[in-house]
């Protein structure tokens, strides 16, 4: 057994849990977390998304115990309360999403594909970047459209920011 | 149109669960003392099972049951069946082969459940599932559908003699023989539409849990259709009579056919919580998707298309095999005749058409509706036969097809269909404008000068949707009507509930139901809740396949809103002192027409619940249901234009340019319309570039059993879509909708394949088209 | 996954020391390991994480001189702005291995010691003749990788870092499996002081290996058409459900001009 110590959307979450226990079902079964999603065996679905220690990693594909310390955002950390996270409300405008089962992975996945792209984003560059998602609803194309919104929509809420800072 | 009514592009109300991680899938659902099952599944395609030891599983660390076919077989639980029955050309009735949930004493393709195990903890189950031990003697197993037939073949089933399960046919062969010895062109091919593998992202999932103190099961499960779910697995498979069973589908990660079909593991996880005393949660692993979904497609044709000496079409003579897999899933021996062969007509004016369809029984996955179901494979067929065949004659294959458009409606097929409505020629026009059909040539030669083959092609498409009229499929061997009910209630407060047989997985129902009803009686789709999915808040219903919700769905809601807005005209007309004709619902009122004298919307409904001042003999109360049958099919149709650039040294494709003008009737969310599409031509192109199927000969053992190696289709496989509607009202429903929700697939795969056959100029090319298969295309011809 | 027990090494020594525990294996990254544990192709008794060991992380570019230590993600080689101005061939390759989540856990360790015959890293250790760094010892990448997940690697013996001096010149360009995204045809070239070397994976049977007759060719001019007329033998390529040999003969070919082509940028 392993304790595990981790820190889930800023809630300080232990529990002692079988070594093998994937850090997906810790969140999933120990945490109550259900919005992070198996959808495959191959760490190719990327339903599992989710950030430790700020980077998106796939769940399914790390043991809870090796992320024991490390801070994890879910889906469910996203929004700040009932406000939404600027991807989870390009999604929705966009019509992003059908069934909903592989979208928390593709939120997590686009909030960092945006965090590591500050120049912004073109297409190509984030249909490469979803290497690591699949979706069978929506043929992409609205997704890529939510992410390319978001990335502009976060761009210019980051620069309006830096000039205030300034 | 108001903000929130027909014809808005209105954000869906139900994005925010699932954006948020709110969403509530089966493997989401936990029940006090639920316990976790696996399955022991079949290594081997075709074996004799000789004994099944169970003692050590049992002891194994947190095991609570390790249940066997045996003691299913003795609590009365029975085989599963196919619900459609055909009859072959000799009038005998279709060879179903005997289905067991858990195999007894022989199992038939690889992950055929032979034992389940239950367990504190799904690594307990899986630990004790590797130690049954279960004695097999093996059997020569055959996976192609041709080689089935052959004499010699391994033997599937004692009911189904050389494993054809039956030989059909439709049409007039002998006008069709005579339109061939008689054409100026004939043109011949033979067609294989692959074998795909549905995937929906949730894979599939059940909680069975059976209360004691009620004798009542409930079962969670991945089910498009619950009532369909509960009536069969009541009424033909004895797990519970229908009223000690409720089914609920909470929110389902996609379908896409996948999830209309009752599986053994659901009737096995409600048996084995009886059994157990525990509730019991199963959920698939991909590779157990892989394996157990049931597959699509998998045909392989020859067809003959006759043409006079004015390129006009005389006759099309089609003979298919179809690969139904081990045993008849649910609605499998529809999808291969009445799905398929009444479309074989495509958009065009051919005076006899002979089509012949023999399914077979292989040691693979059972074959059912995925996507499309049968209308992809006939249009695949028709259009590739289209392509080539002015290929052949040396014409446009715009001009080719342009000529022979049925124009006059409606249009009788010599294959069943009527077809009510349709303008084909504007589709066509808008799709080849779109696509710049016109400047294709410059961006051949531009691609050159890179040196890539650059390549056009189109696909005109035609389905039958909104299935469908009960009568009709029952005369076709339907076992159930496929109407749709609807129950709208109007809350003391004015706000409204509607619940529908009708089941949204990823569709946006949640929002454009609301839409309508916001439409009739000018509420704010907030103030308007959708209910579906369970059998215990709806009444019996039929569920979401065959592109049916909007035009038999909606069509049913649409009759229960007559009736409720029948009943408020009465109550405001009484409480107005007005003549009921006179009352008109306008922005959350009802209103005297041409005066200023009102009521609002909750102020009726509440008048309605404290039945204070109803008219003399006026039930209290506003709640109103309806069942809705259709009279006809819907017939979605349109054009597709795929471009693409094919790497000559790698044969990798690239596809450049993908328009799709469609024809879906009137439209209620273009947002949604256009999501469906997208989604539907992502699953097309997947099946002509990416997705395949396939079985080693052999063993019988899935190659493609995980994303490793069955190539689902990714962003960067995928241009952006263009597409855009035209839309021809459907006369046969109230609100002239067709459905949209399976045109993408059927449509884009001929597409696809015309275009890159185009640019290698080598027509010879099987689906799906990888690179390692252009390639060896490309050398072929050389 | 079966049962399994996890520890957390604190250094080399330590891990050195747990790895003696049954039937342990090092967790790195854990992108191949932990796959092939869930579906229970592999099941060691004891994992021993040595990714969090701080000292086996990190690119150092001095000079021409590069190392990188074993535990450095896959990410962190792509985005290193000293490698890419000294090997950009290299940050090239490690920013198409797997997709992003698998690139931020991935290690360049984990890579190498496992010698998956469809890796992008061992084609371009062997192209680079870079040098493998373990706790015991220094191997040359021509004497690392000895087969199809096979390497020099002894028991107890723990890959920590590698190094290479940068070459002149070095592309690399893959051809992907539509499906798992691994290379079916991968090919690193790279002119460095003492010659060209062109090594090839995903394609060959027996893993990583190098194209003399290319090296031979690009000796002479190291250029794209070079290569023109250069033919491999299918009989040594893997065969399967994507690629035939002869195909994966034909994308090697292909994939050599491409990153010939790219070194000459």
């Amino acid at each position: 057994m392993s304790d595990v110590s981790l820190t889930v959307n800023g809630r300080n979450v232990k529990a002692s849990v079988e070594d093998r226990t994937l850090l997906v079902h810790f969140l999933r079964e120990h945490v109550g977390l259900t919005g992070t999603h198996v959808g495959c065996d191959t760490s190719q679905c990327g339903a599992c998304i989710v950030h430790v220690d700020g980077k998106a990693v796939k769940s399914c594909t790390m043991l809870a115990a090796q992320a024991s310390g490390s801070t994890v955002v879910t889906i469910e950390g996203l929004a700040n309360g009932a406000e939404l996270h600027p991807v989870q409300a390009a999604f929705k405008e966009n019509h992003g999403l059908q069934c909903g089962f592989c979208t928390p992975g593709m939120i997590m996945s686009a909030t960092d594909m945006i965090r590591r792209y500050p120049e912004g984003l073109d297409e190509a560059t984030v249909r490469a970047e979803l290497e690591g998602n699949i979706c069978r609803c929506t043929g992409y194309h609205n997704i890529v459209k939510a992410i390319l919104a978001a990335s502009q929509a976060m761009s210019k809420a980051g620069k309006g920011k830096a000039k205030k800072a300034a | 149109m108001g903000m929130e009514g027909i014809g808005a592009r209105v954000a869906r109300k139900e994005d925010k669960r699932f954006i948020t991680g709110g969403g509530r899938y089966v493997d989401d659902m936990v029940v006090p003392g639920m316990k976790h099952a696996a399955f022991v599944r079949s290594p081997y395609a075709h074996a004799d099972i000789k004994k099944i030891d169970v003692k050590k599983a049992q002891g194994m660390p947190g095991v609570i049951g390790v249940l066997t076919g045996k003691e299913l077989k003795a609590d009365g639980i029975g085989n599963l069946i196919c619900g459609w029955m055909i009859h072959s050309k000799d009038g005998s009735p279709m060879k179903m082969g005997a289905w067991s949930p858990l195999a007894v004493d022989r199992v038939r393709y690889v992950g055929d459940a032979v034992v389940i195990v239950v367990a504190d903890t799904k690594g307990e189950a899986r630990d004790a599932a590797e130690a049954v031990e279960i004695t097999y003697k093996e059997r020569k197993a055959v996976t192609d559908a041709a080689e089935a037939l052959k004499s010699g073949a391994p033997q599937l089933h004692p009911e189904a003699e050389g494993n054809l399960i039956f030989d059909w046919e439709i049409g007039d062969a002998k006008a069709t023989d005579e339109a061939i010895r008689q054409a100026a062109h004939v043109t011949r091919m033979s067609i294989v539409n692959n074998r795909l593998v549905p995937n929906a992202m949730e894979p599939r999932a059940a909680l069975g849990h059976y209360d004691n103190g009620e004798d009542h099961f409930t079962c969670w499960t991945t089910s498009q259709n619950p009532h369909v779910a509960r009536l069969v697995m009541s009424a033909f498979y004895n797990v519970a009579p229908e009223n000690k069973l409720r089914v609920i589908a909470p929110d389902v990660g996609g379908g896409f056919g996948s999830k209309i079909f009752i599986y053994p593991e659901e009737i096995i996880c409600l048996w084995a919580s009886k059994r157990t005393g525990v509730p019991v949660k199963w959920v698939a692993d991909r590779t157990e998707s892989f394996l157990t979904d049931a597959h699509g497609r998998d045909h392989h044709t020859t067809v003959e298309m006759a043409f006079d000496k004015d390129n006009r079409i005389t006759g099309f003579k089609v003979d298919t095999i179809a690969n139904l897999g081990a045993y008849m899933s649910l609605f499998s021996s529809s999808v291969p005749t009445y799905l398929y062969a009444t479309l074989l007509s495509g958009q065009y004016n051919i005076p006899a058409i002979h089509a012949n369809v023999r399914t077979v029984y292989t040691n693979t996955a059972p074959v059912d509706a995925y996507r499309g179901a049968g209308r992809p494979e006939a249009t695949y067929v028709v259009e590739r036969t289209m392509e080539t065949a002015a290929r052949e004659l040396g014409i446009s294959p715009a001009e080719l097809r342009r000529k022979n458009f049925i124009t006059q409606f409606p249009h009788q097929t010599p294959v069943i269909m009527c077809y009510d409505a349709g303008d084909y020629s504007a589709s066509l026009d808008a799709a080849m404008k779109a696509a710049d059909y016109a400047g294709f040539a410059k961006r051949k030669a531009a691609a050159a000068k890179k040196g890539l083959l650059r390549g056009i092609g189109m696909s005109c498409y035609i389905e039958a949707c909104g299935i469908a009229p009960s009568a009709a499929v029952g005369s076709l061997g339907a076992g159930v009507g496929l109407w749709e009910s609807a129950e709208v209630r109007v809350n003391a407060v004015g706000t409204i509930e509607v619940l529908t047989g009708s089941h949204s997985h990823g569709q946006g129902h949640e929002t454009t139901f609301a839409q309508l009803v916001s439409e009739r009686f000018g509420l704010p789709i907030d103030q308007i809740s959708i209910v579906h999915g369970d059998t215990d808040k709806v009444q019996m219903g039929m569920g979401t396949y065959g592109s049916r919700s909007g035009a038999v769905g909606m069509s049913a809601i649409v009759k229960a809103l007559d009736k409720v807005e029948a009943k408020a005209k009465k109550i405001a007309a009484h409480l107005l002192e007005a003549d009921e004709g006179d009352i008109v619902i306008e922005n959350g009122a009802l209103k005297v027409a041409g005066t200023d004298k009102n009521v609002p919307w909750f102020q009726m409904a509440l008048a309605s619940y404290t039945a204070h001042n109803l008219p003399g003999g006026m039930e209290p109360g506003l709640k109103e249901t309806a069942f809705y049958d259709p009279t006809n099919f819907t017939f979605p149709a349109g054009c597709y234009i795929c471009e693409v650039e094919v790497d000559p040294d790698t044969g990798k494709t690239q596809i450049v340019q993908f328009v799709a003008a469609d024809d879906f009737g009137n439209i209620i969310n273009p947002m949604i319309v256009e999501g469906q599409v997208h989604g539907g031509i992502a699953q097309g192109v997947g099946q002509a570039l990416l997705e395949g199927a396939h079985y080693d000969a052999a063993s019988g053992q899935l190659l493609t059993a995980s994303f490793m190696d069955y190539t689902m289709p990714r962003a960067d496989d995928l241009p952006s879509f263009q597409v855009s509607t035209s839309n021809t009202p459907c006369p046969g429903n109230p609100l002239g909708m067709k459905g949209c929700g399976e045109a993408g697939a059927i449509g884009s795969p001929p597409a696809v394949i015309n275009a890159i056959t185009d640019a290698i100029g080598n027509n010879k090319l099987t689906m799906p088209a990888t690179p390692q298969t252009v390639w060896a295309a490309i050398q072929a011809k050389h | 996954m079966y049962s399994v027990n996890y520890h957390r090494a604190s250094s080399v020594a330590d891990a050195a020391k747990l790895l003696k525990s049954g039937d342990a294996k090092l967790l790195s990254g854990g992108m191949t390991l932990i796959p092939a544990m869930k579906t229970r192709l592999a099941a060691p008794s004891d994992l021993v994480d040595i990714s969090r060991i701080a000292a086996l992380a990190g690119v150092t570019v001095s000079g021409k001189t590069v190392t990188i230590g074993a535990a450095t993600t896959h990410h962190d080689v792509a985005t290193n702005a000293k490698l890419a101005k000294a090997c950009p061939a290299l940050t090239h390759l490690a920013s198409h291995i797997g997709d992003p989540q698998v690139r931020h856990k991935g290690t360049i360790g984990g890579s190498i010691a496992n010698n998956d015959p469809a890796a992008d890293y061992p084609a371009a250790m062997l192209a680079l003749d870079a040098t493998i760094i373990t706790n015991k010892r220094k191997v040359q990448a021509s004497k690392f990788f000895t087969g199809l997940f096979e390497t020099a690697l002894k028991d107890g013996e723990i890959v920590t870092g590698v190094s290479f001096t940068a070459p002149a010149k070095a592309g690399y360009a893959k051809f992907p499996n539509p499906a798992s995204r691994y290379a079916i045809a991968g090919v690193f070239a790279a002119k460095g002081k003492d010659g060209v070397r062109v090594a090839v994976t995903g394609a060959g049977e027996n893993g990583v290996f190098r194209s003399k007759e290319m090296e031979a060719a690009l000796a002479k001019k190291f250029e794209a058409p070079a290569l023109d007329g250069i033919k491999l033998s299918a009989s040594d390529m893997m065969g399967d459900l994507h690629a035939s040999p002869e195909y994966r003969a034909n994308l090697v070919a292909v994939m050599a001009k491409r990153a010939v082509a790219a070194a000459n940028g």
